[in-house]
């Protein structure tokens, strides 16, 4: 079965084109990285997927509903890109991994025994047990990943959508973050993740998709990132770079 | 005279009680909005919201109706303007904000001057907390009652909200609620605060608070805390150097506040600014001499 289907998604901000015909399926328990430049729409089709914004025309499927029923059921986790969070916010890194857990609860969210054991145990998944009252900011750049990543997982999310979690992570918190993903889909869950890191590629993905507004080539990473994919994509010829 | 009898004075008086209680009341309802406000970024939202009320609150007086529903309906109307004005046209959002609520301030003042009333409705635009009569009173404790009542219960939505709305939105939570109920409370408080400080100065209590709790604490829950026993005990301090002092309460109140801020945001332990300096310096005497 297929976690992820976007089929010819055509997005625009105003006259901008963001998506243009966009088609991906990801199937359930694989981790596809998504890679393009900087305005290649990445964004935008995690937004149409969660349903955030609204596509012009096109179809889009999560764990095989529209995304109105994903989000009712609390399907998709999603791991911001870095500058869209406030990262001052007065909120400790136990309370964001909560907030996982809100779909479940009450009105007041107030959180049940099984609550506070399932914030422990996804934080204890992701190594940030002995730093868990600390405010989200004071965090190194793969730790503060880490959290949103336990947060989806207290979730019980099945599809993890993480918008450029490597960006300014050094590497050995990436390949933290990396062997994690990995777990994590070999427990069933479907990862899309952007990523302008080529060479963790391989390691991290089990499938490859190159964004320019649509989906240019979609594959076993080694023939995605082949020099002439790339540089159609890329407009340059990347692929001498590591 | 002793200072418990400076304290005891005031109390003579039943319109200082009154002024005591409307000003403790709109202080916390105010500042308990206001780490929401401060933390989404909603301060300049605020000040829009509270202006384009008098209005509202003017064309209630004018019907007879309560003054909560005329501040909705126009604080509704300021914010569905602002954002027609910036989504359909060239013009950037805080000068759309600057447009909208001076407009409707400013008809809200033309609206005053062909009024007649027996109560002076500039003490609207300047607020008239020597004249709060014992049913404003009960109006302001009403509102700030409801208002209260339904940031405590939905706290944690509303902190996500501010946070992060996109994971809100993804778990199913209603993000379009949420900020409409948020705009709603600030109508609300508004109203209240408006009878304190008038409609001129009600941002600073939006503001003041909230800013204030947020250079003390890493945490929400304490600001929570922090901001309304700050923004009370500087409405109770405002109102007795005002009685004493013979100055404008309103205005005194706002002033102590800001003098709150100033000290914090010199003296706070962490993100005091000489905190922060003394840690520069320090780190850099550690550094290495290059
Ligand atoms: N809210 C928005 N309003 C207008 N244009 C936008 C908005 N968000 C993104 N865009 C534009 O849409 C295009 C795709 O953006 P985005 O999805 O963020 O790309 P990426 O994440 O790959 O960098 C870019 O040209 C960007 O400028
Ligand atoms: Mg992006």
């Amino acid at each position: 079965m297929n976690a992820i289907e976007v089929d010819d998604l055509t997005v625009r901000y105003g006259d901008v084109v963001a998506l243009d015909g966009a088609s991906l399926h990801v199937g359930a328990g694989r981790v596809c990285g998504l890679i393009g430049m900087n305005g290649s729409g990445k964004s935008t089709l995690f937004k149409s997927i969660i349903g955030l914004v609204r596509p012009a025309s096109g179809s889009i499927r999560v764990a095989g509903v529209d995304p109105a029923t994903a989000r009712r059921r609390a399907v998709i986790g999603y791991v911001p890109q870095s500058e869209e969070v406030d990262w001052q916010f007065p909120i400790s890194v136990r309370d964001v991994v909560m907030t996982g857990r809100y779909a479940a609860m009450g009105t007041m969210r107030r959180p049940r025994a099984a609550d506070h054991d399932a914030v422990d145990e996804a934080l204890a998944r992701v190594e940030l047990t002995d730093l868990a009252d600390r405010q989200i900011g004071r965090l190194s750049g793969g730790q503060r990943k880490r959290a949103f990543v336990a947060r989806g997982i207290a979730q019980g999310a099945t599809v993890l959508l993480l918008d450029e979690p490597f960006a300014g992570v050094d590497k050995r918190s990436e390949a933290t973050i990396v062997r994690l993903l990995r777990e994590l889909a070999d427990d069933g869950a479907t990862v899309l993740i952007s990523t302008h890191d080529l060479s963790s590629l391989p390691t991290l993905a089990d499938e490859a998709a190159l964004l320019m507004r649509r989906v240019l080539h979609h594959g076993p990473p080694a023939e995605v990132l082949a020099p002439e994919r790339l540089a159609t994509a890329f407009g340059v010829d990347l692929a001498v770079q590591p | 005279m002793t200072l418990l009898d400076l304290l005891l004075d005031p109390l003579r008086y039943e319109f200082m009680v009154r002024a005591l209680a409307t000003a403790v009341v709109a202080a916390v309802v105010c500042a308990v909005l206001s780490c929401w406000l401060v933390l989404i970024g909603w301060s300049l939202m605020g000040d829009a919201v509270s202006h384009a009320v008098l209005p509202g609150v003017v064309l209630a007086y004018i019907l007879g109706a309560p003054f909560a529903i005329g501040a909705i309906v126009f604080g509704f109307l300021a914010v569905a303007l602002i954002g027609t004005v910036r989504s359909t046209s060239r013009i950037k959002e805080d000068a759309a904000i600057g447009i909208v609520f001076t407009t409707l301030f400013a008809l809200g003042l033309v609206l005053i001057s062909v009024t007649p009333s027996q109560t002076d409705l500039n003490h609207i635009v300047f607020g008239n907390l020597l004249g709060v009569s014992a049913g404003d009173l009960v109006q302001v404790l009403i509102i700030s009652a409801v208002v209260l009542a339904v940031l405590v219960v939905k706290r944690r939505d509303f902190t996500l909200y501010a946070f992060d709305p996109t994971h809100a939105f993804a778990i199913g939570l209603n993000t379009r609620l949420l900020g409409a109920g948020l705009l709603a409370l600030l109508a609300l408080t508004a109203v209240v605060a408006l009878q304190a400080v008038g409609v001129v100065l009600v941002v600073a209590m939006l503001i003041i608070p909230g800013a204030t709790a947020y250079l003390l604490t890493d945490r929400f829950g304490r600001m929570l805390v922090i901001a309304p026993v700050a923004s009370a005990l500087c409405a109770i301090a405002g109102i007795y150097l005002s009685y004493h002092l013979d100055t404008a309460p309103g205005g005194t109140i706002v002033v102590v506040q800001g003098a709150l801020f100033t000290l914090v945001y010199l003296f706070a332990p962490r993100e005091g600014v000489l905190a922060k300096r003394t840690a520069a310096r320090r780190h850099r005497g550690a550094a290495p001499v290059a």
